[in-house]
């Protein structure tokens, strides 16, 4: 326990330093936005590993992003202030989609329909109020006057936004171990398999589940929100919708859905897979990368269910026994 | 003030109609969904994605091949049966055994598919197939002849599924698997026959609903995100599987879309649609018409 510690320990120094030591821009701005993403796919796998598969986690990150950006272009609200409204929003949003299924008993099939349909009418809210969201034009924060970028939460340099995002990823991870070392665990784990023999054995179900979607959603409109700021423009279809809602499953799916470092591996391979075709191709490559995350998808899923990372990790621990 | 009030009446009959128009071709789409459930107990992410192949399939056939729409139609529905049915082969078949959640996101995996070829092969251009079918003045109302034909060509393919289900053996052996999925294997019915004959139908249906849809709509390859949504709400209101259910809801969210497009733009239509399901989910959790148990 003490030796994995340590490796955690060198690994995160390694990762702080690296910035320090190594500054090619493109190669940083990769890996912000792998550490951005993998944190919002690590927000999609606290809820999707006990079996509570949301396709509606493009709408969570929609708020995020959204509602920061609007408060601080027309109300002039500092993101510091955005961020939190923002994912108190998408907190109420989850609960009052997720409440009346959780409570009814809404699940499998049915859940994962009315989670769909919600990221689908996030996505139609964003196109519908063009006036102030500029529709599927997409929308951009407003530039800070020089000397107020903390106030704005808005940096030139590479560096910081890679040690935010690094930040934000740590906590993701902790978050999920956290989640995965709680008595919440087993309750859930409890549900995905008999809602009613683990109702009988005295769980709340109801409170249960509505607990991990909220700290999934929260995480998602989090990460929603900093894309916004690191990449300072977004639009409905890169932040919001079912394509979002499906990638994120596919990274998790991919990288595997049970191990703390599966969502991150996802994120990994598929912006390298993105980022390879779009170089490869050029403007031709529209429409290739999801193509090919489309077969991937299908592959892994029949073919290797528990993703690359668990596959790995079942591996070794077959080894061992 | 008389004179307000009577205009406004009749551009709210105009939407009520319209709605009931525009039901039936969401009708046809939740029928098609609610087959593919029922029987195999799976749900097609990507049912709208074959509606918008068929579009395509429309399109390229009727404005570069010049074929006439009424032999192009029965092809178009040829075609997007025959993808319904190897969705099945390729895709669902080999998953049957997996966790039921496996199924549906692996339909999501084509759903990309689908989407990112329409993009890499037909651009993301919107095309429409040209053909402006004449307005229908009735009163001081107007409707457009294409709603009117696909509102009848929608109910006319519901029939046939409706007779091809209780006349024909095939169709008895699938509304029976939909009952009881074990005991028809023991019965002697061949299940994986059935399964692939289900999707062939289901796909046929989404290219019947391709068809009616293109006369209306431009085709691009995110359209099916504009319907696919609110058929899944449909179905998951009317109950899953639930054909009756599917069919009223259908028209009840048609009506919705349609008044709300009326006081706004579409878009909010959908919103309120949304709205609507949520306030019914607290109401009537199972679907309207669930049998209580």
């Amino acid at each position: 326990m003490n030796s994995r510690i340590i490796a955690w320990a060198i690994g995160l120094a390694a990762l702080i330093a690296l910035p320090f030591l190594y500054r090619d821009p493109y190669h940083l701005h990769l890996l912000v936005l792998i550490l951005i993403w993998s944190f919002a796919y690590t927000s999609w796998s606290i809820m999707g590993r006990f079996n509570l598969v949301s396709l509606g986690h493009g709408g969570f990150m929609g708020v995020g992003a959204y509602v920061t950006a609007l408060l601080w272009n027309h109300l002039g609200v500092s993101p510091w202030i955005g961020i939190p409204i923002s994912m108190v929003m998408a907190g109420l949003l989850a609960v009052v989609v997720a409440y009346p299924c959780f409570r009814f008993r809404i699940t499998g099939h049915y859940f994962v329909l009315v989670t769909l349909a919600l990221s689908g009418i996030v996505l139609q809210v964003i196109t519908a109020t063009r006036d102030w969201t500029g529709g599927s034009l997409g929308y951009t924060p407003n530039r800070a006057r020089s000397g107020q970028g903390f106030w704005a939460l808005q940096f030139d340099d590479k560096i910081t936004w890679y040690l935010i995002a690094l930040g934000i990823w740590v906590v993701g991870l902790i978050i999920w171990r956290a989640v995965d070392r709680s008595m919440a665990r087993y309750a859930m784990e409890a549900i995905s398999e008999d809602e009613d023999a683990a109702a009988a054995a005295g769980v709340n179900v109801t409170a249960e589940k509505l607990k991990i979607t909220l700290i999934s959603a929260l995480m998602t409109a989090l990460a929603g929100a900093i894309y916004c700021q690191y990449q300072m423009f977004i639009s409905p279809d890169t932040v919001s919708g079912i394509g979002v809602s499906l990638q994120m499953v596919f990274a998790v799916i991919v990288g595997g859905l049970y191990v703390l470092l599966g969502p991150t591996v996802g994120a990994v391979i598929t912006i390298l897979l993105a980022e390879t075709l779009r170089i490869g191709f050029g403007t031709k490559a529209v429409g290739w990368d999801n193509l090919v995350y489309g077969v991937l998808l299908v592959l892994f899923i029949i073919f290797l269910p528990k993703g690359i990372l668990g596959s790995i990790a079942e591996r070794l621990k077959f080894r061992k026994a | 003030m008389q004179a307000f009030l009577d205009i406004f009446d009749i551009y709210l009959l105009e939407a009520v109609i319209n709605g009931i128009l525009l039901g039936g071709v969401l009708a046809l789409l939740a029928l098609g969904l609610n087959l593919i459930f029922g029987v195999i107990d799976v749900t097609w992410i990507c049912y709208a994605e074959l509606v918008m192949i068929g579009m395509y399939a429309m399109y390229f056939m009727v404005q570069y091949y010049g074929v006439s729409y009424f032999v192009a139609a029965p092809l178009t529905i040829l075609l997007v049966a025959i993808l319904g049915a190897l969705l099945h082969y390729l895709v669902i078949a080999p998953l049957l055994t997996a966790p039921p959640i496996n199924q549906l996101l692996a339909t999501g995996g084509v759903l990309f598919v689908l989407q990112s070829f329409a993009t890499v092969a037909f651009g993301i251009d919107f095309r429409n197939l040209g053909i402006r079918l004449p307005v229908l003045a009735f009163g001081d109302m107007n409707f457009s002849y294409a709603r009117l034909l696909s509102f009848l060509a929608a109910l006319v393919g519901m029939v046939a599924v409706y007779l091809f289900m209780t006349r024909t053996f095939t169709g008895t052996a699938i509304r029976a698997i939909s009952q009881d999925r074990q005991i028809m294997a023991l019965m002697g019915v061949d299940t994986k026959r059935i399964y692939l004959i289900t999707s062939a139908l289901g796909g046929a249906l989404a290219g019947l609903a391709a068809c009616l849809l293109v006369l209306q709509y431009d085709v691009h390859p995110f359209v099916g995100l504009s319907f696919g949504p609110i058929t899944f709400l449909i179905c998951v209101l009317g109950g899953l599987g639930n054909f009756i259910g599917g069919f009223i809801a259908a028209f009840v969210f048609a009506e919705i879309i349609s008044l709300g497009g009326l006081f706004s733009d579409l878009e909010w239509g959908y919103v309120l649609a949304f709205a609507f399901f949520i306030v019914m989910m607290f109401i009537r959790p199972a679907g309207l018409f669930a049998r209580r148990a």
